[in-house]
């Protein structure tokens, strides 16, 4: 399941996309997440799983643009070497802008 | 006076209660019940076996688990059943937290998307949750699990909620809203704010310039079914296509949203609003069920 977070408005798409079937729950992106945007939560979507899944924070969610705005390009870091994203063995983490 | 209250409150859509005279819960089998809590809306259904057996719809209030109870007694009227009979609830939506009854709270989107599933058949393989407060794109499979969702978590536009304000503003009844707004010869081009509140003004300065009632709700709906387009272009739309939620009953926006995305809606004799506390409904049931086991 891709669930996305975020909004679209006049300047942009901004997303974080969790791959819910390939998270292990294993917390490793909401420790390295230096805003802190990142949480573990129960997953919601399938009520077999057993395991907690990457979610954006309610708060964050609606202005994840300036959230994530220090890990961006302009402050030398790039999509692949996102902290999140590089801190998910699992790949499951993707950001649309 | 209350009576005259009454006649300008255009907002107010019709609240709703409906049994299925072929079912009788005394036969046996278990029975579980969805509870809905909107922002603006409340739904209750009950279930007998995975069938329908009644629902109710009305105005969620300030206080949640208030709308909650009396959403459910008055699914219950008439029935014979009764709380306590209820083998297991599910709480979703807004509100799923203050659900006082429930058993367990399930995200909304999960529900609306096995809600979507029961109402519209398997086939569906995307639901667009058109809400008070909130519109979201959910895709799913044909067990109806979700497979991608998308929802727009900053802005309010394009929602039920803006229609209440533009009804109240023009004066014509809610229910009539979408059936107006088609009788337009061209349609204008789409109000271009997207906050609700300046939309309104803007509405407003339509009607200074002397636009027809009709033209402005034409201008309003089309800008909300675009935008709700753009919202869906993300995760993209697979056929075969549904609407839940109020909106689906505004024919003037579903007219322009499978217009604009080439696609026909699904059609159902039930109602679109209910899809959530169906899926409720249907996950109490397996939640009993794995209980049981």
């Amino acid at each position: 399941m891709k669930a996305n977070y975020g909004y679209k408005d006049g300047s942009g798409d901004f997303f974080i996309t969790v791959d819910t079937d390939k998270c292990t729950g294993c917390g490793d992106c909401a420790k390295t997440c230096p805003a802190g945007v990142l949480e573990l939560v129960d997953n919601g979507y399938d009520i077999d799983a057993e395991t907690p899944i990457a979610a954006v924070k309610k708060e964050h969610s609606k202005k994840i643009k300036y959230s994530c705005a220090p890990c961006k390009p302009a402050a030398g870091y790039t999509t692949a070497g996102l902290p999140c994203v590089k801190a998910c063995t699992a790949g499951v983490i993707d950001h649309s802008w | 006076m209350a009576e005259e209250q009454k006649k300008t409150e255009y907002w107010r859509w019709t609240e709703s209660r409906w049994t299925n005279p072929d079912i009788d819960w005394k036969q046996g089998g278990i029975v579980s019940a969805g509870v809905d809590v909107g922002s603006v809306s409340t739904q209750a259904v009950i279930m007998v076996d995975g069938q329908l057996y009644c629902s109710s719809s009305m105005r969620t209030g300030s206080d949640s688990p208030e709308s909650a109870n009396s959403a459910m007694k008055w699914a219950l009227e008439g029935t014979g059943l009764t709380t306590d009979k209820i083998q297991a609830t599910v709480g979703t939506g807004y509100g799923r937290v203050n659900v006082p009854f429930a058993t367990k709270a399930i995200t909304e989107i999960a529900c609306h998307a096995r809600g979507g599933n029961f109402i519209y058949g398997p086939q569906v393989r995307t639901i667009l949750d058109m809400g008070g407060q909130d519109c979201k794109a959910i895709r799913c499979d044909e067990k109806g699990k979700v497979t991608a969702f998308l929802m727009n978590d900053k802005c309010a536009a394009g929602t039920g909620r803006g229609m209440e304000v533009f009804a109240d503003l023009l004066g014509v009844h809610i229910n009539d809203v979408g059936k107006m707004s088609l009788q337009v010869d061209t349609e204008p081009p789409p109000v271009s704010s997207t906050c609700v509140v300046f939309a309104k003004s803007e509405a407003s300065g339509l009607l200074r310039q002397g636009w027809p009632k009709e033209k402005v709700l034409a201008a309003y709906c089309s800008a909300m079914a675009h935008r709700v387009v753009t919202l869906l272009e993300r995760i993209g739309v697979e056929k075969e296509f549904a609407i839940t939620g109020g909106i689906a009953k505004n024919i003037g926006i579903v007219n322009r949203l499978s217009k604009e995305l080439n696609v026909t809606p699904l059609k159902s004799d039930l109602d679109p609003q209910i899809a959530g506390a169906i899926g409720g409904a249907l996950f109490a049931k397996v939640l009993f069920e794995k209980k049981g086991k």
